[in-house]
């Protein structure tokens, strides 16, 4: 059982989908909640126990029926892809907590896709093949075009057909890209392709880089990056507000499939290609920042301005993964945890907001006063003071870090100058929402919104992602130092290719 | 073979490109089809062309890649899949939004063409 452990996250989601679409437990509401959560709970445990061998073991070498690296599929459980695990299954505990309230019902199969998709997403973090990591892609792709449709209206249709769409067409070049790496590597192994991309001589090199950089606008795609993100803000603002506080993961997925290909095939030892996506990532990024920023000063109401916040927190995430040291990525993947957990956060608080408001639902303008101000409003408090770095709260660890991390980086006084800015906007964009919402009032609580107190369902769902900004202050120390020896074990090129490729012995 | 394969992919990438920038449902997946198609091909090549050679180590003397193959399958499989379900999504459309255009409306330049 225990060597099989790596496979876990990817199985225990597969089965809890399959339960949930036959019949004993997917009879009545009720059986169908209870177990969901249970199963959600123990893929949850399944991360953990992964979380805590890695930690003691080191990187876990998992090859799917036995077939050794290079030629049959291995996952890779190394101390970052078990992190982002851990997350991924966190955030589908809570968000199939949250939808038990009743958001499940507005349409079909809401619990068993959930689950498909925390299978994609844990997945694409442990693969350590490339075309596997397609396969998980598409496999987390059809799950969330379907949760997407979840409860949806007119501007939800076309929101969805135009990610449909978009995606559709972004795994065709995906698999244009492997095609042109198999062609001219003949291995699609991460580890082996990154020991065939340091050997490449002559034509090859141009090809590689073609393939190399068709990959970036994938994972351009896939994470949001600045020509490719306008499918974002309306994506994540149609859909329903637990769908989107679950998409916060799907972004951060791009953003790893380029920490990993940038740095293990395209880094450090990858001869001419070494870097490739440096100077593109670098500046694309900075221009994300800053159109985010705008978005957010821009929106009308709240789900909006998370999704633009979202957008910020791409640019920053992909900005330290351009300047390509251990130090930025340990910044990376600290600032990762803290953004995906803040703004799912904010995503449900926006939800619960809507429904105490009546029909002005999120919009940032007077209105009815909510219901219950004290609880809402604390809670947008801490979420805010987090997303916008303020100490104490984990944002503010992060963004010293990402600041100190980008130090050395080439033209970093335009990034430094423009991220303070964009923070600045930030504040005035969130500080305005919430004295909007809970301090400016027209009239009466409404009758018919008070019967939409917050479901304890709802609560704990809440209280778990917003706890995590002030524990991720707390526990800032141990949590920092996982995180710098998961990034320098990314940046390790020979340990990487050596434990990959000989089994993980 | 070379290069009436390569003309092939080609044409049917640009022909899938052109008929996606239609912005209506409909040859937006007829182009998505074609994309694929193109890209299945595409995948096929990656392993060299060759004729006549088994797909199996031992059983002639040069051997074709099979690995190609197999991810021509896969994604053949997800492709269909995708397909389907943007077909679905194409008609809800239809009907939700009371257009075919992507957008839900077309753009007013385009409003000599009657529906």
């Amino acid at each position: 059982m225990i060597q099989h452990l790596p496979f876990l996250p990817v199985l225990l989601p597969m089965l809890a989908g399959v339960i949930l679409l036959i019949p004993p437990f997917g009879n009545s509401k009720t059986s169908k909640r209870v177990t969901s959560v249970m199963l959600s709970i123990v893929a949850f445990i399944a991360a953990l126990a992964l979380l805590m061998k890695v930690h003691a073991d080191g990187t876990q070498v998992y090859a799917i029926g036995d077939w050794s690296a290079p030629f049959g599929i291995v996952l890779v459980a190394d101390p970052l892809s078990t992190l982002l695990v851990c997350l991924a299954t966190l955030l589908g505990v809570v968000c199939v907590l949250y939808a038990s309230a009743g958001d499940d019902e507005k349409g079909s199969f809401f619990h068993p896709l959930v689950h498909f998709l925390i299978l994609g997403v844990s997945g694409a973090f442990l693969t350590g093949d490339a075309f596997n990591l397609f396969v998980f892609f598409e496999v987390l792709l059809i799950a969330s075009y379907a949760l997407l449709m979840h409860g949806g209206d007119k501007k939800n249709t076309r929101a969805a057909l135009h990610y449909v769409i978009l995606n559709l067409v972004g795994s065709a070049v995906f698999l244009i890209a492997l095609g042109v790496l198999y062609g001219v590597l003949g291995t699609l192994n991460m580890a082996d392709m990154a020991l065939k991309v340091a050997v490449l001589q002559g034509d090859d090199v141009y090809l590689a880089k073609i393939g190399g950089l068709l990959l970036l606008i994938v994972f351009a795609l896939k994470g949001a990056l600045l020509p490719l993100h306008l499918w974002l803000p309306n994506t994540y603002a149609t859909a329903m507000p637990v769908v989107a506080a679950l998409f916060a993961i799907m972004t951060k997925v791009g953003i790893y499939s380029m920490m990993r290909v940038y740095t293990l095939i395209f880094g450090n030892e990858a001869g001419q290609l070494s870097h490739m996506a440096q100077s593109w990532l670098w500046w694309l990024a900075i221009a994300t920042i800053v159109m985010g920023a705008v978005g957010v000063l821009a929106s009308k109401d709240l789900r909006k301005l998370v999704a633009n916040l979202v957008i910020v927190s791409v640019g920053t995430l992909v900005a330290l993964v351009a300047v390509q040291t251990a130090e930025a990525s340990a910044a990376a993947i600290y600032y990762l945890v803290h953004s995906t957990l803040v703004t799912a956060a904010l995503f449900i608080l926006a939800d619960l907001i809507a429904r105490q408001r009546g029909k002005v639902a999120d919009r940032i303008t007077a209105a009815t006063p909510v219901h219950q101000p004290m609880l809402l409003g604390v809670c947008f408090l801490i979420a805010a003071v987090a997303v916008i770095g303020m100490p104490p709260l984990s944002g503010f660890i992060g963004k010293v870090w990402l600041l100190k991390a980008t130090l050395n980086a080439e033209y970093t006084f335009v990034f430094w100058a423009l991220y303070l800015m964009v923070s600045l906007a930030v504040l005035i964009a969130i500080a305005k929402a919430g004295s909007t919402v809970f301090w400016h009032h027209q009239g009466k609580v409404a009758e018919n919104t008070r019967q939409e107190r917050v479901h304890p369902a709802q609560l704990i769902a809440l209280i778990i992602l917003i706890s995590g900004a002030p524990l991720m202050s707390v526990f800032a120390g141990p949590l920092s130092e996982y995180v710098i020896g998961a990034a320098s074990q990314l940046h390790d090129f020979n340990s990487n290719i050596n434990l990959i490729l000989s089994g993980g012995l | 073979m070379e290069l009436l394969y390569a003309a092939c992919v080609g044409l049917m990438v640009s022909c899938g490109v052109f008929l996606i920038l239609r912005a209506r449902t409909f040859p937006v997946v007829l182009g998505l089809t074609m994309l694929s198609y193109a890209v299945n091909l595409f995948l096929f090549s990656s392993g060299r062309l060759s004729t006549n050679q088994a797909a199996v180590l031992g059983y002639s003397a040069e051997y074709a890649d099979p690995l190609p193959q197999a991810l021509v399958l896969t994604a053949i499989v997800i492709g269909f899949a995708m397909t389907a379900f943007v077909v679905i999504l194409a008609i809800r459309g239809r009907t939700d939004l009371g257009s075919d255009h992507v957008d839900g409306q077309a753009p007013k330049s385009n409003k000599k063409v009657k529906v």
